[in-house]
């Protein structure tokens, strides 16, 4: 089976979240880059199929020429070919990064395409569903359990107490969540093949979309300092009168 | 002039977050706010609808669309978006609700903004708005410009709140036209294995991170979360290592919560759960570490060892 992974490189945020001053995007002077957990899981997850039913795994990412960073990374866990649609800084939106990834899952015949829920950065939730109807393809989104045969897929996700199966005839577009798998550590022959892989380029037009970015914003706080009720068992007490207070305990 | 709403059920009624997303469609203030159902027409919570504004319900009944086909239900909506002239038509930011609205986006080509806490009309084809990004770690300010605005509310920062007088409501069955190919993909439905999926409506959700020390360390969280009504949740670390299943994460890339109460305990409180937990009303952690981030989110705090506080809580409520 041949299969494309969607990846984004995002920055790694920790302990807080900063925006620069313009208020054009996040502060990343202090920060490393990475992909997002469920796009991790995408990898391992395409990995997985190939090592079971065979064919080879295609990693593409839309991004700055820094990108070819995650794209290493995929490479080291398995992924065999490498492809960078190269922006020129600006944000691309969901339309037009559906586009993009079209163009190269029409010029190279993948079976499946796989893609994280949701940017971590942006969480548009709906570049897998855009490019599904680009291709004419069918799509389920939030997946937590995929299986395959020759012919189809059949993909399983949760939603209220409910176990929801889709079955999917290929070729199919799937987007993933964390917990889909426990993805793997990269090997050192990994590593070493990642760095040498040649990455392959293209430069996808930009296109203005309606819905525009003005500014971004930490949220007004809520940061405060809280209560300190006591240390150890001892403070129990005051923690069952608070909790009698907040109308917890009715 | 129409703004359309799909609602989602809970059991019999509306669920929370769709009653989250009929409060901000009714603040746009079109003289009429429909709600979409997909559900026969007996079971309608009409007077439940008409408490939140909503004039209208169009109903999709089972014989004309069974179970749950994600372009499907968009193919309705985009229907009924012409029909009534809608000038916006949303839906809660649930799985379902992204996803439907995401379809809704690619048939008709117009954009799709999800998770909004803000949506203002700004004159003739132009809506500003208020998005999360990084699961609303961030706020976008955004303008959209859209013959109909498509949009999803989030589940944790909105407030379902009933309107001052309530509607009188029309019901409405809508046959749908629906080609065989927007139902290639359709859900077949079976319960869950494990329970747990009630996390995202928990009143009271116990938190346990990478000080619980292990898979066998939850029991106490366990008793504690059944004495308070409530459920466990966990951390990413949590999971990653494999001590509980990832549908207990609470975080970014795991379920939003909005309890009453989220009792952390032993959780540092990376900004990826705080991401999942700002929702509570109230946030308690209960940390051996004063300088934890968790407790500048929380309104109280334990300085303490989980292994000793939860027991001696769980014997003081006993007691009670």
């Amino acid at each position: 089976m041949e299969i494309l992974v969607c990846v984004k490189r995002v920055p790694t945020v920790g302990g807080t979240i900063a925006v620069t001053p313009d208020g054009q995007e996040v502060d990343t002077r202090m920060s490393g880059f990475s992909i997002s957990p469920h796009e991790e899981c995408a990898v391992e997850e395409a990995v997985q199929i190939t090592e079971r039913a065979g064919g080879s795994v295609s990693v593409l990412t839309l991004g700055p020429e820094a990108a070819i960073e995650q794209l290493r990374g995929a490479l080291a866990l398995g992924a065999g070919r490498a492809v960078l649609l190269e922006t020129d800084g600006r944000e691309f939106g969901p339309i037009a990064t559906a586009a993009a990834i079209a163009a190269e899952v029409r010029d190279h015949g993948y079976d499946l395409v796989l893609l994280g829920n949701e940017a971590a950065d942006t969480g548009d939730y709906q570049v897998g569903i855009r490019l599904a109807h680009e291709l004419g393809w069918p799509v389920a989104t939030g997946i937590k359990n995929l299986s395959t045969s020759a012919d189809g897929v059949v993909a399983r996700r949760e939603y209220r107490g409910v176990e929801e199966a889709y079955e999917l005839p290929l070729p199919a577009v799937i987007t993933v969540k964390e917990g889909i798998n426990l993805p793997r550590y990269p090997s050192l022959p990994g590593r070493l093949r990642a760095k040498r892989a040649p990455v392959d380029r293209s430069s996808p037009a930009w296109a203005a979309e309606g819905l525009r970015k003005e500014t971004l914003r930490v949220p007004a706080s809520s940061k405060h300092q809280a209560h300190v009720l006591g240390d150890g068992a001892d403070a129990v007490p005051e923690l069952v009168r608070v909790l009698d207070e907040l109308g917890i305990l009715t | 002039m129409t703004v359309l709403c799909l609602v989602e059920f809970d059991g019999a009624g509306p669920a929370d977050a769709s009653l989250r997303a009929l409060t901000l469609g009714r603040s746009l203030g079109d003289p009429s706010l429909g709600a979409v159902v997909f559900a026969d027409s007996d079971s309608v919570p009409a007077s439940a609808l008409a408490d939140y504004g909503v004039t209208d319900v169009y109903v999709i009944e089972p014989g004309t669309l069974e179970g749950y086909a994600p372009q499907a239900w968009a193919r309705v909506l985009a229907g009924l978006a012409t029909e009534t002239g809608a000038t916006a038509v949303l839906a809660a930011g649930t799985d379902r609700g992204n996803e439907v609205l995401a379809h809704l986006g690619a048939i008709t080509g117009l954009p799709m903004a999800a998770n909004c806490t803000l949506v203002t009309p700004d004159g003739g084809q132009t809506h500003r708005l208020v998005r999360h990004r990084w699961a609303g770690l961030l706020l976008e300010e955004a303008v959209m410009e859209a013959p109909i605005a498509l949009f999803t509310v989030t589940t944790d920062a909105v407030s379902a709140v009933s309107a001052e007088t309530a509607e009188t409501i029309q019901v409405h069955v809508y046959k749908a036209e629906v080609a065989e190919a927007d139902l290639v993909v359709r859900a077949a439905e079976s319960p869950a294995s494990a329970g747990g999926a009630s996390l995202a409506t928990a009143r009271v959700v116990v938190g346990g991170g990478r000080g619980v020390g292990g898979a066998d360390g939850f029991a106490p969280l366990e008793e504690l979360a059944d004495l308070l009504g409530g459920v466990v949740g966990v951390s990413r670390v949590v999971t990653s290592e494999g001590w509980r299943p990832h549908r207990q994460q609470v975080g970014q890339t795991g379920t939003k919560i909005t309890p009453e109460l989220y009792l952390a305990c032993g959780i540092s409180g990376a900004i990826q759960h705080i991401a999942g937990c700002a929702g509570a009303k109230h946030i308690i952690a209960i940390n051996t570490d004063p300088g934890a981030p968790i407790l500048a989110h929380a309104d109280y705090a334990i300085i303490g060892d989980l292994h000793q506080v939860i027991p001696a809580l769980v014997e003081a409520l006993r007691a009670r």
